[in-house]
């Protein structure tokens, strides 16, 4: 028997999802490719067998209701995202058959990046891009592909070069990478054409499932609405307009010389991901803080200094230690462009719930490491409250009498008694945790291997916490 | 609609709510078996019909139909379920 030609499988038998009432048509205007293109992207998952298996994205544009109607797995993404999400998709999914259905405005402007670099990568994915040279769904806006003298709502006199530049010819482009597999432009104008849209959706389809690599399809489609002809004359208006500039035609095939890429299986098993997030570290049980002042039980700090004098080291030194003591914790750096000399601090926050506000404006402690940061930040600290000072920098002192001032010449100490002056942070961290007793001593030992890369560092950070402690 | 006794393969059905008339079936329908109805239909649409003879089931107008179900390509050989 010959082949019944009826509504694919792979679409839904009612489009469920929809809010319309009528739950067996599509939301498209008549005659308009899209559903032309759904029918043909169906039609090759049912042969394919591949519908259970894939995953659609679908972009922002006409197509945006690619859930309504097919039976698959989906994903909606934000404007132009697609191939990134796809990306995304596909590589945590590496079985799954990806498909980023995108239109012109969303492939060719917002999104014109994330397929040049999703293409760059040579992602296992299928792109079908549909070009019908205009937005169709805000109503017929210019699009980085409308032809040159188009008249749409944003070029109502036509696209003019010398304003708008020229349409881009994504195909070419998209071709001209080196990791893509296959590129061809299609049109929808006549049987002929559209029979070649139909085989060349399933080789592309066919790419992925055998792991070829990146292919995309550009489908000439006509949008009878934002054209604003008849579904009969766009047939005419496409052969007339689009296809002179957007020539069809294969740009990249190396199909055949390509060897299916390898995919690395998925770690689902619980215990290599504790291993790789580092769960599985024994839980201490340390000794429950006693600090020296109420306000210590959970403080707001800010460590500040320039950049290069370990301040937001000891900022996360701090608050792992406070996290290991049993404290919930909030850590935000701030720093300039340069990795050394600028200014830098900042701002932990240690709780004994969730913190909810992790900016530090009015600080318990201030932790100076130099003369602009105690100039700056002195006045904020709460009455009551503690300044830490680096004496080696710091020359003015501080200039408030309703504050505990816990002033050492650190850089100098570390510089002379410990040979660096890299550890000054370490020094302070520990007078800091000795003063206020905030969290167990050992706590603060424990947090140096999870921060400090050199290993062979690590008994120099405890020498120095431990000159610290008698600083205090 | 044209009254059929018998229905004959190859045919082509379409399906007089889903179709929104957009008229490229009948444009591409080599055989010219199609037509638009004189009716409309519930979307205020006058849609496409077989005129009841002709089709030569090339499935050329479901190919080039954009709603998936409205239109349906009988092959000359199909065998109504009982």
């Amino acid at each position: 028997m010959g082949k019944l030609l009826q509504k694919p499988k792979s679409f839904y038998n009612e489009f469920f999802r929809s809010p319309s009432p009528d739950k067996l048509s599509t939301h498209y205007c008549p005659g308009c490719g899209h559903g032309v293109i759904h029918k043909y992207v169906a039609e090759a998952m049912d042969d394919f067998g591949i519908a259970d298996n894939t995953i659609w994205i679908s972009p922002v544009g006409c197509s945006v209701f690619g859930y309504y109607y097919f039976d698959c797995g989906h994903q909606q993404v934000p404007h132009g995202r697609a191939p990134a999400v796809a990306t995304g998709v596909k590589r945590s999914h590496p079985e799954a058959i990806v498909i980023s259905y995108q239109g012109d405005g969303d492939l060719a402007a917002i999104g014109g990046n994330n397929i040049i670099q999703a293409a760059n990568r040579g992602e296992n994915i299928t792109v079908i891009f549909v070009n019908n040279s205009i937005y169709g769904m805000t109503g017929g806006q210019m699009a980085p592909t409308t032809l040159v003298g188009q008249t749409t709502t944003t070029s109502p006199y036509g696209r003019n070069p010398a304003n708008e530049g020229y349409p881009m010819r994504m195909a070419e482009l998209i071709a001209q990478l080196e990791a893509p597999v296959y590129v061809e432009r299609v049109a929808l104008n006549n049987a002929q054409n559209r029979n070649k849209t139909r085989k060349a959706i399933r080789k592309a389809l066919k790419i992925q499932i055998d792991k070829k690599g990146f292919s995309l399809v550009e489908i000439l489609s006509q949008c009878p609405s934002g054209w604003k002809v008849s579904p009969v004359d766009s047939l005419k208006w496409m052969e007339e307009n689009q296809m002179p500039y957007f020539p069809l035609g294969v740009f990249k095939d190396v199909v055949e010389q390509r060897n299916p890429l390898e995919t690395k299986p998925r770690i689902w098993d619980k215990d290599t991901i504790i291993k790789m997030l580092d769960l599985d570290r024994q839980v201490k049980e340390y000794a429950k803080p006693n600090p020296t002042k109420d306000i210590y039980e959970q403080p707001k700090i800010k460590v500040a200094g320039f950049g290069g004098q370990g301040i937001l080291m000891l900022g996360v030194l701090l608050s792992e230690a406070a996290m290991l003591n049993g404290k919930q914790v909030t850590w935000i750096p701030s720093y300039g462009p340069e990795m050394r000399g600028g200014t830098a601090n900042c701002q932990v926050v240690i709780r004994n719930n969730k913190v909810g506000n992790p900016s530090v404006d009015k600080p318990t402690i201030l932790i100076a490491m130099n003369q602009p940061s105690l100039d700056r930040f002195e006045k904020d600290v709460i009455p009551g409250g503690l300044i830490v000072i680096n004496e080696t920098l710091v020359t003015s002192g501080v200039t408030r009498d309703d504050v505990d001032v816990l002033a050492h010449p650190f850089s100098d100490i570390a510089d002379k008694q410990l040979g660096t002056v890299k550890v000054q942070n370490s020094l302070i961290l520990g007078a800091l945790i000795k003063h206020t007793n905030m969290l167990d001593q050992q706590a603060i030992f424990d947090a140096l291997p999870a921060h400090i890369k050199k290993i062979d560092l690590i008994p120099l950070n405890k020498k120095a916490i431990e000159l610290g402690f008698s600083l205090g | 609609m044209p009254e059929e006794t018998e229905l004959t393969y190859p045919r082509v059905e379409v399906d007089f709510d889903l179709c929104k008339g957009c008229g490229l079936c009948i444009v591409t329908c080599p055989v010219k078996c199609l037509e638009i109805s004189p009716e409309l239909n519930k979307k205020s649409y006058h849609p496409a019909r077989y005129k009841g003879t002709g089709c030569t089931g090339c499935g050329l107008c479901f190919y080039t139909c954009p709603e998936p179900g409205a239109i349906t390509v009988f092959p000359k050989d199909y065998k109504p379920e009982e």
